[in-house]
């Protein structure tokens, strides 16, 4: 039966570090807005569960955005003549830059992987500017356990290999639609990106030193960890969880590195209980 | 010379490009597993005085024998994931491997008859 999604998307145009950039986003719901961000190498269809959840759109307006590179979002001019390398200071630059450019005003935000790193770098600069924090998959640092060059080399096909690095990741329990487009957008990911964007995860954005610096009681944070993530482990959240007084976390039995987009369903009955105390 | 086992259609169409011998080496047992076109062409059984290969995966016996388990244990139910956790070792020019990444962690779960 055909039906339309009630979401919207648009493109908002504004500059981070100084240079101009087009970016996506989508929105659905009404109320304090839950800002959603993807994980490394994907972006926000990620977070169609959540767009389509009336449970979360009749209490919060959801706005996803792409980050540059990712999804619709172009890169920058210039982008041709350098290799993409996300760091903490851009990827925080670049949210705040999107809450100004949106007129978003202390949102909840939410992200995975690397988005769930970000928050943490959000609640150490910035956790005035934020309700609340929530870290899917959060940990202060991962250990790589591959080499990263496999990602990007012209003589192996980047979708393919990026889908098969994370492939496992995804909780071996989830539905076969979903894990497979949840692959999809891995495939779909520009040459260099997936990489680009582990830069941050695996090595510059290291928070073992100062993690134990953010004060939730100025912004309260939530952790939800999948158990069959082997990227951020259920015990990497656990330290994580242990070096911040007052961080709240919850393994997700069965689910995996990316539960919103994996497991929708599953991923939202853990979320909820998470919301209602922002609402 | 092993039987060999019956490969999916889809999953040798996926391997099409794959000509390479690997080893696949759990405890002390090691198999030299050719693959022509997707498909196996040969498996032979070890031990091996001077065995050639591309590349070779190697873990116990246990760590397979979670890694193939209905009920996958977390750590064990993805190759990637063994790696990370130190249960696997892959050895040797993974080029052809991490070209394949996705079709030779579908065929391992197939040679899970093999490596009884």
């Amino acid at each position: 039966m055909s039906h339309i999604e009630k979401i919207s998307g648009g493109y908002v145009h504004f500059d981070i570090q100084g240079q101009s950039h087009r970016v996506y986003f989508e929105t659905a719901g009404t109320g304090p807005v839950l800002l959603c961000l993807h994980t490394a190498g994907s972006d926000s269809r990620q977070y169609r569960g959540i767009l389509n959840c009336s449970a979360i759109t009749e209490r919060f307006q959801v706005v996803c955005f792409d980050l540059p590179h990712h999804g619709k979002s172009s890169p920058p001019a210039g982008w041709q003549q350098r290799e993409y390398r996300l760091t903490s200071q851009l990827y925080v630059d670049t949210i705040i830059g999107f809450m100004q450019a949106m007129d978003i005003e202390r949102p909840l935000a939410m992200g995975c992987s690397i988005g769930g790193r970000v928050v943490l770098h959000l609640a150490l600069q910035h956790a005035e500017k934020f309700r609340g924090l929530i870290g899917l998959q959060s940990g202060a640092h991962v250990n790589p356990y591959y080499n990263l060059e496999w990602l990007h080399r012209p003589d192996v096909h980047g979708g393919e290999v990026c889908a098969g690095i994370v492939s496992g990741l995804i909780g071996p329990h989830a539905a076969s639609d979903d894990r497979w487009e949840t692959l999809w957008h891995y495939m779909q990911g520009g040459p260099g990106v997936f990489q680009g964007d582990l830069h941050f995860y695996k090595s510059e954005g290291d928070l073992r030193a100062i993690a134990h610096q953010i004060d939730t009681r100025k912004c309260p944070l939530h952790l939800l960890t999948g158990e069959f993530d082997y990227s951020c482990t259920p015990d990497d959240s656990r330290d994580l969880a242990q070096m911040i007084a007052g961080a709240h976390l919850k393994i997700m039995p069965g689910l995996g590195h990316f539960p919103m987009s994996e497991a929708p369903a599953e991923f939202i009955a853990h979320l909820l209980p998470v919301l209602q105390q922002f609402h | 010379m092993n039987e060999l086992p019956v490969l999916d259609d889809w999953l040798v169409h996926r391997g099409r490009f794959v000509n390479l011998v690997f080893m696949l080496q759990s405890g002390e047992k090691e198999w030299l597993i050719k693959l022509h076109d997707g498909a196996i062409e040969s498996i032979q059984t070890g031990p091996f005085v001077m065995p050639r290969w591309t590349f070779r995966l190697a873990a116990s016996s246990q760590a397979w024998e979670k890694h193939h388990a209905a009920t996958p244990t977390p750590g064990y139910h993805d190759l990637m994931a063994m790696c990370k956790f130190r249960h696997l070792r892959i050895e040797g020019d993974q080029h052809g491997f991490m070209c394949n990444l996705l079709y030779f962690k579908d065929l391992i779960k197939a040679l899970s008859g093999v490596m009884q």
